[in-house]
């Protein structure tokens, strides 16, 4: 454990949330929390985003929260404004959603829909149900992890999708931000890497449990990940990525890890555990510092996310508790 | 499911060949006033006829996990479903899942043993079937799904028994028997049975596997007690079927048994075997173990533990049995008899 000294408890305060957090994120600097039952809590004020649905995946695109609700509602909300309603699908569930620079990406089971910043939507069929997507970051793309492999979908053209195969089932999906690599998690406890370059494939295994918490450094150059018992960082750097290399494993402890935010200017990675208990460590050095003990009533971190400076770090659990961390100056 | 957290969301898994009932049965269960909510993953949507709040619209995706095992099949759907119900826990007790009339109950069963998730948050409470009791004679002729859906289940409706005569009543009961003599049947109109004896069954809970009899002998109009023969022929009044590919094989054996032996061998067994059995369960005596030893199973899949311990003046036994299609009875029983401590 982390001495005294090395701790920042003393900078966290609560906040209220009572039901389990589903995503964290900070809107012009405002924390918000999305809830299970359907709420955003943005600072001081709750907005009802899915009045009749429960938030099913949320994520942040510029200064507004998008949500995807088992009401089939794709929602964008922003810090001042009221939610407005992006689409309905007539209340099948939104399983997946995505976003960059005001396009957003969602899929209902099979179909997977990609709204241009103008609003102008395409749709298109995959095989089977898609359960991950991202865009990618040079052009309008959109990968789509499914049942044995990942589709990039073009919108914009007629073209059949590019399909990258690897035997069996995929989760969510992720972009290097410099665009080389596709990484997906798998139902089989693994993780399965593309280089975009010559569709090589890479395998991550290793992990006794599902990752689902992927958090991308400032650099581009490492990749975090939960499911194991420590945070595991593969490199990305080299043009090989991963392959060959052993990754990282941050935070060893006799407890999952449940969620990952890498820190957006520094080489540090905040890593939350099944246990409620959260640390920040550094890559270099392995040094770590404790941000929240370990509070098991309290639920999993579920969610983890840093302000734009990289001075606060907001937190939710599973079980419905939250706070937020400032650095000290 | 060897861990009985209370709060695991109960999981019903409702199967029956088309036309038999299945809508029928969900109707009731959703409308009866037993104060309880139910979420309903469905895959005809809008067959339904009762407002329930929460019912899903499944796709029945059943695909293989990438493990090197061909009969480990799990429902990707549901996997993704359930943990998307979590998000609403709190506002339903259980789950029913009612599966098309052409489903294998298999993937939906293991599903359950194999994702962590799913586990740690939803425990299979019970695999209901529903039969048609003037067709599912004809339907395990010409159906396997029909035939698979008999010997996966706890629970059997033998609905429709007001068109048939006695007569046919009791062949076709002696044909579910034939190929699960373990299932409890309840011979309904309508689907009229009591709503407790079809939800909150506990059958795939290890601490709740009691003893392995065939069902018939427990059954109301029968009162052969003790009767044991340690083999499944039993008669008791009903005709006596072999269906010709589906079957149940038991062993029994008083006294302990070498865990050295059995474990391997049944691990060997279900490993060689795996794609032929659907079902198994014990109930094992361990040399040298106190405590009672249970396990259950699903294709290659295996969920074992040390039950509770063996009472003053209990007699110490050991009993398998294994439903499936082809099974090799002389393997299970040599194989079963070398175990002996």
């Amino acid at each position: 454990m982390p001495e005294p000294s090395n701790s920042l408890t003393e900078h966290v305060r609560p906040l209220a949330s009572g039901e389990p957090v589903v995503a964290a994120a900070f809107l012009d600097g405002e924390p918000v929390l999305a809830l299970a039952d359907g709420r955003l809590r943005i600072g001081e004020r709750e907005v009802v985003a899915h009045p009749e649905g429960a938030i099913l995946c949320a994520l942040k695109d510029g200064e507004r929260l998008l949500t995807g609700g088992d009401d089939g509602l794709v929602v964008a909300t922003t810090v001042n404004g009221e939610p407005e309603t992006l689409a309905d699908e007539k209340g099948k569930w939104i399983d997946a959603i995505a976003a960059r620079e005001g396009a957003v990406a969602w899929s209902v089971a099979k179909v997977v829909r990609a709204r241009d910043a103008k609003g102008a939507v395409k749709t298109w069929t995959s095989a089977t149900s898609v359960r991950g997507l991202a865009f990618l970051p040079k052009g309008y793309r959109v990968a789509a992890a499914h049942y044995n492999g990942l589709s990039i979908w073009f919108p914009n053209t007629e073209a059949a999708p590019q399909v990258l195969e690897w035997k069996g089932s995929h989760l969510d999906a992720t972009c290097s931000p410099d665009g080389r690599f596709l990484v997906t998690s798998m139902q089989e406890n693994a993780l399965h890497g593309w280089r975009l370059s010559d569709s090589r494939n890479m395998r991550m295994t290793g992990y006794p449990a599902k990752t689902r918490s992927l958090s991308w450094s400032h650099d581009g150059h490492w990749l975090a990940t939960s499911g194991a018992d420590a945070c595991v960082v593969w490199p990305f750097k080299d043009k090989d990525g991963p392959m060959g290399k052993a990754p990282r494993e941050c935070g060893v402890r006799p407890h999952r890890v449940t969620a990952t935010a890498f820190h957006p200017r520094a080489l540090v990675v905040a890593i939350g555990y099944t246990d409620g208990l959260i640390l920040l460590c550094r890559l270099g050095d392995a040094a770590e510092i404790l941000v929240r003990d370990a509070v098991p009533a309290d639920g999993a971190i579920s969610a983890l996310a840093w302000d734009s400076q990289g001075a606060r770090l907001l937190f939710g659990t599973d079980a419905g508790a939250a706070g937020l961390l400032v650095l000290p100056a | 499911m060897s861990d009985v957290a209370t709060d695991k969301t109960p999981v019903t898994v409702l199967t029956g060949y088309l036309g038999a009932g299945k809508t029928t049965l969900l109707n009731r269960i959703l409308s009866e006033p037993h104060g309880k909510r139910y979420a309903v993953i469905v895959n005809e949507f809008g067959e339904i006829g009762i407002d329930n709040e929460l019912v899903v619209d499944a796709d029945e995706e059943v695909f293989e996990m990438n493990n090197g095992c061909i009969c480990c099949t799990v429902r990707g759907d549901l996997i993704r479903i359930i943990e998307g119900l979590m998000r609403r826990k709190g506002k339903f007790d259980a789950i029913i899942v009612e599966t098309t009339g052409l489903a294998d109950p298999a993937p939906v069963a293991q599903t359950f043993f194999v994702d962590e998730d799913v586990k740690a948050r939803a425990r299979l409470d019970a695999v209901v079937t529903v039969a048609d009791a003037k067709y599912l004679a004809a339907r395990l002729r010409d159906a396997p799904e029909a035939k698979n859906q008999i010997a996966f289940a706890d629970v059997i409706i033998l609905n429709k028994i007001d068109v048939v005569t006695p007569a046919e009543l009791a062949e076709v009961e002696a044909r579910i028997r034939a190929i699960n003599p373990y299932a409890k049947v309840h011979k309904a109109t309508k689907c009229d049975v009591d709503i407790a004896e079809v939800l909150d069954r506990r059958a795939f809970d290890l601490d709740r596997i009691l003893d392995i009899e065939p069902d018939f002998l427990h059954v109301d109009d029968h009162d052969h007690h003790g009767h044991d023969h340690g083999h499944d022929h039993h008669h008791h009044g009903l005709k006596h079927y072999h269906d010709e590919d589906m079957q149940s094989v038991s062993a029994r054996m008083d006294g302990d048994l070498d865990p050295n032996k059995f474990m391997p061998w049944l691990n060997q067994f279900t490993q060689t075997h795996g794609a032929k059995i659907l079902r198994c369960k014990g109930i094992v005596s361990l040399k040298g173990d106190d405590q009672r030893f249970v396990f259950q199973g699903v294709h290659m899949m295996l969920d074992g533990e040390p039950q509770r311990a063996w009472k003053t003046g209990e007699k110490r036994e050991s009993k398998v049995v294994f439903i499936g299609r082809d099974l090799p009875e002389d393997e299970i029983r040599k194989g079963f008899a070398a175990c002996a401590a």
